[in-house]
């Protein structure tokens, strides 16, 4: 398990849905086209993929943080 | 309300000619907060409130902000907000102190919620209380400035502006008055950071909290408008004192807005713990029988008819029943309103009230009011009811803020409470209770006009508009 997590700023993002194809696992879409996002920590083989999926978004609202021990 | 006061005369503001804790302020006793309000009228002017309350001590702070003897009985008395997050006030105070850089205090007195009034009372009747709060906070924490924000539709700024001109400068705290647009999410504590600092008033995306960066990204201390009134009495009387009123998680004293069928709905003052039929008996007695009471406000939960006299009003006594007393609305219901068509009415108002910021909210409660109005209109299909739950777990935590999940929680309790009066609803269509005028206070204009608009907004999003092409459409 990596220490990283996904966090979505939800007033950023505008649904364009980058994110949930680069990520499926992880990330899927709502009817209304908005990331339902997993916060779990991400495991380290998804790593890379995360990386690219919050590279992807137009509009940054997809960060990939290190924890910093938070529960 | 009229506002007029003598101003007063220096001479009879002698700090020395004051007991510290004046007798009203037994430890067992009530009022607290509205201690010598008179019944009709002004606000407690500042010699009056000094005759109540006696003087502000001062302490001086030795060594570090972290050290100050007010933040360790704030901590001891236990005190917790009073904007409905009940977060202890003392880890929020110590927080704020050990952060570097000079603090700004505010005080959230800006109750976007309709169904509560306790702020505006507090700061119309009250003032100095409130201030004496945020002053003693300032002086714990080295802050040389203390921000009031209120929201625009009330008359409190004027109440507060006299009150502060009254102190003059005596507090060594600058103290200004910020007026906040009205609106539901205005009141949310990240949005009025947002407003403060120039912005609009709307919720924005944390991290940062208040705590950390706020107000021209200092640390601030930002709590409710009554949370600093009972600092203030703290600062007076002590945390053993504090907790003489209340339950052991909830100690001290609250203000609560009783509405419904009751000889006088009002702002109360009660402990912590006080039964539900205790504080209708203060207010007179039911006119009518109650069907269900709303417990914190439209961000908090339906309760059935039923339990009304086995509930005490704290947090812990009403966890069992999935509920909590928020920012303190008690509104009851009675059996002479459809409590279906309650239901889509506060629905299709939160739904007006999402600042537009967060899709899954700006979408989710739009669909959720639609759902529950095709329910109240008998035109629902066979599984609306699935529907107004999945929709529920879609939107929840979606938002930056915590809007769509107050709306979801309401919702779902009122599909629950309401179960019965629902599927007949979605049987047969409205009752003939349906006609009858709204119950729950919400804002009437506002409701009118912000359906008219959501309803254009889902139209044009059904014509196949973007979401910013339907929201520029209808505007």
């Amino acid at each position: 398990m990596s220490r990283h997590r996904l966090i979505l700023n939800p007033i950023a993002c505008e649904a364009h849905g980058m994110c949930a194809e680069l990520l499926p696992e992880r990330i899927t879409l709502d009817e209304w086209g908005y990331p339902m996002v997993d916060d779990e920590p991400l495991p380290a083989a998804l790593l890379g993929h995360a990386r690219r999926a919050a590279a992807a978004c137009p509009t940054f609202a997809l960060l990939l943080e290190r924890d910093r021990g938070r529960s | 309300m009229s506002h007029a006061f003598s101003t007063s005369d220096a001479t009879t503001r002698m700090p020395e000619a004051r007991p510290r804790a004046p007798e009203p302020a037994l430890p067992g006793s009530l009022p607290r907060l509205l201690s010598g309000v008179p019944a009709a009228g002004d606000a407690l002017g500042l010699d009056r409130h000094l005759d109540v309350h006696g003087t502000l001590p001062r302490e001086r702070r030795r060594g570090r902000r972290s050290e100050h003897e007010l933040i360790a009985q704030v901590e001891r008395s236990g005190l917790r907000g009073r904007g409905g997050g009940a977060f202890p006030t003392g880890a929020k105070l110590r927080a704020v102190a050990a952060r570097r850089g000079r603090p700004i205090v505010v005080v959230n007195a800006a109750e976007g919620e309709p169904a509560s009034s306790k702020d505006r009372v507090l700061c119309e009747l009250a003032p100095h209380l409130m201030l004496d709060g945020a002053v003693a906070a300032a002086h714990a924490l080295g802050a040389r400035e203390a921000i009031v924000g209120v929201c625009e539709s009330s008359s409190a700024a004027d109440t507060l502006a006299r009150a502060s001109a009254e102190r003059g400068s005596a507090d060594a705290v600058q103290i200004e008055i910020s007026v906040v647009p009205r609106g539901y999410v205005a009141g949310q504590e990240s949005a009025l950071i947002a407003h403060l600092n120039g912005g609009p008033a709307l919720p924005t995306f944390t991290p940062p909290l208040p705590f950390e960066q706020g107000v021209r990204r200092r640390p601030t201390l930002l709590s409710n408008a009554e949370t600093f009134a009972n600092i203030a009495l703290i600062a007076r009387h002590g945390a053993d004192w504090f907790r003489a009123l209340g339950t052991t998680e909830q100690p001290g004293s609250t203000l609560v807005t009783l509405s419904g069928p009751v000889a006088a709905p009002a702002v109360y003052e009660i402990e912590y713990g006080t039964s539900l039929r205790a504080l209708i008996d203060a207010a007179g007695g039911l006119l009518a029988p109650v069907r269900a009471v709303l417990l914190g406000g439209y961000a908090g939960s339906f309760l059935d008819g039923a339990l009304l006299s086995d509930l005490a009003l704290s947090d812990a006594q009403l966890a069992p029943h999935g509920a909590s007393l928020g920012a303190g609305v008690v509104a009851l219901l009675s059996t002479d309103a459809c409590p279906v068509a309650e239901t889509a009415r506060v629905a299709r108002w939160m739904a007006a009230q999402s600042a537009g910021q967060c899709g899954p909210c700006s979408h989710g409660l739009p669909a959720l009011a639609g759902a529950i109005a095709e329910i109240a209109g008998g035109v629902a299909a066979d599984d609306a009811g699935e529907r107004v739950r999945a929709l529920g777990r879609i939107v929840r935590r979606r938002g930056a803020c915590s809007h769509p999940d107050g709306a979801v929680r309401l919702l779902l309790s009122a599909l629950e409470v309401f179960g019965e009066e629902f599927s007949d609803h979605a049987r047969h269509g409205p009752c003939e209770r349906c006609a009858v005028g709204a119950e729950l206070p919400l804002p009437a204009r506002q409701v009118a006009r912000a359906s008219s608009r959501s309803n254009e907004r889902a139209a044009a999003r059904s014509r196949g508009l973007s979401r910013e092409r339907a929201r520029a459409a209808t505007r």
